[in-house]
């Protein structure tokens, strides 16, 4: 396998973009990635969307993308694991340049979210759980991670507080990040005095909806250099998926993300690395207690530590493991499809030491985690500054 | 909209509870499945699920999704059967959500589950009680 580096990162503005069509977000998005990366043509794009037949009546959109850059004829493909599609358009497009099958590749990630109102976009979302056995019955996303949270918190003592610190820490964070969608400023009893949603889970717990799309440009380690121009080269050196059953039925241990746990442990492996070389972390905090569960399936936390450890600031910036810095999913936004990217863009730009006033000093090993549904799957890289 | 056929076929699981019991492990699958996810076996014998078990965690869902405005405030409930299945349902006759509890002994009931609009197809299934 060849040594992959990420070349380009491009972001964009996220919220309700109303003003603004996918394909608009998308190629804004892509044409930033390409223009940091110095690079005009690619040799692939890989394009992380959930589902843009149920938010935008569009299907066919990786051609349909690739026309809208001038990249008609350059192979398109859209991937879809719900929620961790973008990781999954990463991890492909990294497959793709460490076999030599293509140089350079534009990995992309988009969702189109505001187009349907609040009960379409809970349907769109609900498809990524059993929709037989779930959702036939009335559960909706947020309730299947209060399940978990009950769970968790009858067995480690984890608090409603320990979980509304996530969300306060990660709203901080995202009032640094001018991409973020929300610039609010978020307290434990905010989150706390916010409308119940899912018992245990406040609306302030929850992630939003959102429009937005991120882009990355892989290259082959040697390629990077030469384009670098002096900023650090950052290289993947783990890649990680891993799958679970995705009704919460069908699972043994309901405190517990094994997708998350496996993924973990295949990226750690590859990348040669253990969860205490780690020194900046994005993860998926689509509800404030999947971040404390996988802090702890990272190996961040021993299992019941999440929750403290997210009170007492060890997660916040300045923190002995930062996490979430550009804001989360919380603040940043989760346009589903391309938080996995965003994720990734947010790690390279730490790692290359831009991120401005929320900048992990001297982070030089970060590590990224995108999760599917309920914890369905999960895909995990870790991403290091190339000596 | 569930199409008619898929209402038909969904029946055996909905109306009866019936499952599929993998001869060679004893793991039972609700609805039933091609490969056992515990030893791969594919061999099955015809099941009822047991009616009797007890909630492992609940939530109360304040936000409901389309179909379900009527019925909200839902509580649901991810219940274990007396022989180890676990499935997903609504709970029914519980006057203070607040009652509900991980450990609670509950029994599965047929149940209106939800309906296409005032003339379409109505959806029956199981719902859970208290036991």
């Amino acid at each position: 396998m060849r040594d992959v580096a990420i070349i380009g990162v491009g972001m964009i503005p996220w919220g309700e973009l109303w003003e603004k069509p996918l394909r608009t977000i998308w190629a804004e998005a892509a044409v930033a990635a390409l223009e940091d990366a110095g690079v005009d043509t690619v040799d692939l794009i890989t394009v992380g969307c959930m589902s843009p037949g149920l938010f935008v009546g569009q299907e066919h959109l990786a051609s349909m993308v690739a026309d809208q850059i001038g990249m008609a004829g350059v192979p398109a493909a859209r991937v879809e694991s719900a929620c961790a599609s973008g990781g999954l358009a990463l991890r492909n497009g990294f497959a793709e340049v460490a076999s030599g099958l293509a140089d350079l590749v534009l990995v992309t990630g988009v969702e189109k979210m505001t187009d349907v109102d609040g009960a379409d976009a809970t349907f769109a979302l609900g498809t990524a759980a059993d929709q037989e056995y779930e959702g036939f019955h009335g559960i909706t996303f947020p309730g299947l991670y209060a399940m978990m949270a009950r769970v968790h918190m009858a067995r480690h003592g984890t608090t409603v507080r320990q979980m509304a610190a996530v969300a306060a820490k990660n709203h901080a964070n995202g009032l640094l990040n001018p991409n973020a969608q929300y610039h609010l400023k978020v307290t434990v009893d905010d989150v706390l005095a916010s409308t119940m949603v899912a018992d245990p889970l406040h609306l302030l717990d929850c992630s939003p909806i959102t429009d937005g799309a991120a882009a990355l440009v892989l290259a082959p380690v040697d390629r990077a250099r030469d384009l670098a121009g002096g900023r650090p080269v950052v290289k993947i050196t783990g890649s990680g998926m891993a799958t679970d059953s995705i009704a919460l039925a069908d699972r043994e241990d309901l405190g517990r993300l094994r997708a998350v746990q496996l993924a973990a442990e295949r990226a750690y492996a590859m990348a040669g690395r253990k969860p205490s070389d780690i020194h900046v972390a994005e993860v998926h905090d689509c509800f404030s207690i999947a971040e404390i569960m996988v802090t702890e399936e990272l190996g961040f936390f021993p299992p019941g530590e999440g929750g403290p450890a997210a009170e007492n600031g060890l997660t916040a910036l300045g923190g002995r493991i930062p996490v979430n810095p550009s804001g989360g999913l919380k603040s940043k936004g989760h346009p589903v499809g391309a938080t996995g990217v965003a994720q990734v863009a947010e790690i390279v730009t730490q790692l290359r030491g831009e991120a401005g006033q929320r900048q992990v000093q001297g982070a030089s090993i970060g590590l990224a985690q995108n999760m599917g549904g309920s914890g369905g799957s999960s895909i995990v890289h870790i991403l290091e500054v190339a000596s | 909209m569930i199409s008619p056929a898929r209402s038909w076929r969904e029946a055996p699981q909905r109306y009866r509870l019936e499952a599929a019991k993998c001869t060679g492990c004893g793991r039972v699958c609700y609805p039933p499945r091609v490969v056992c996810p515990s030893c791969r076996g594919r061999d099955f014998e015809h099941v009822v699920l047991p009616r009797e078990g007890n909630v492992v965690t609940h939530t109360v869902v304040r936000v409901p999704p389309q179909g379900f405005v009527e019925q909200s405030p839902l509580t649901i409930a991810l219940v274990q059967l007396k022989d180890g299945t676990r499935l997903m349902v609504q709970m029914a006759d519980v006057a203070d959500p607040e009652t509900v509890h991980a450990g609670m002994p509950v029994r599965l009931e047929f149940r209106r589950i939800n309906s296409d609009g005032e003339a379409g197809v109505i959806y029956y299934g199981h719902k859970a009680v208290p036991a």
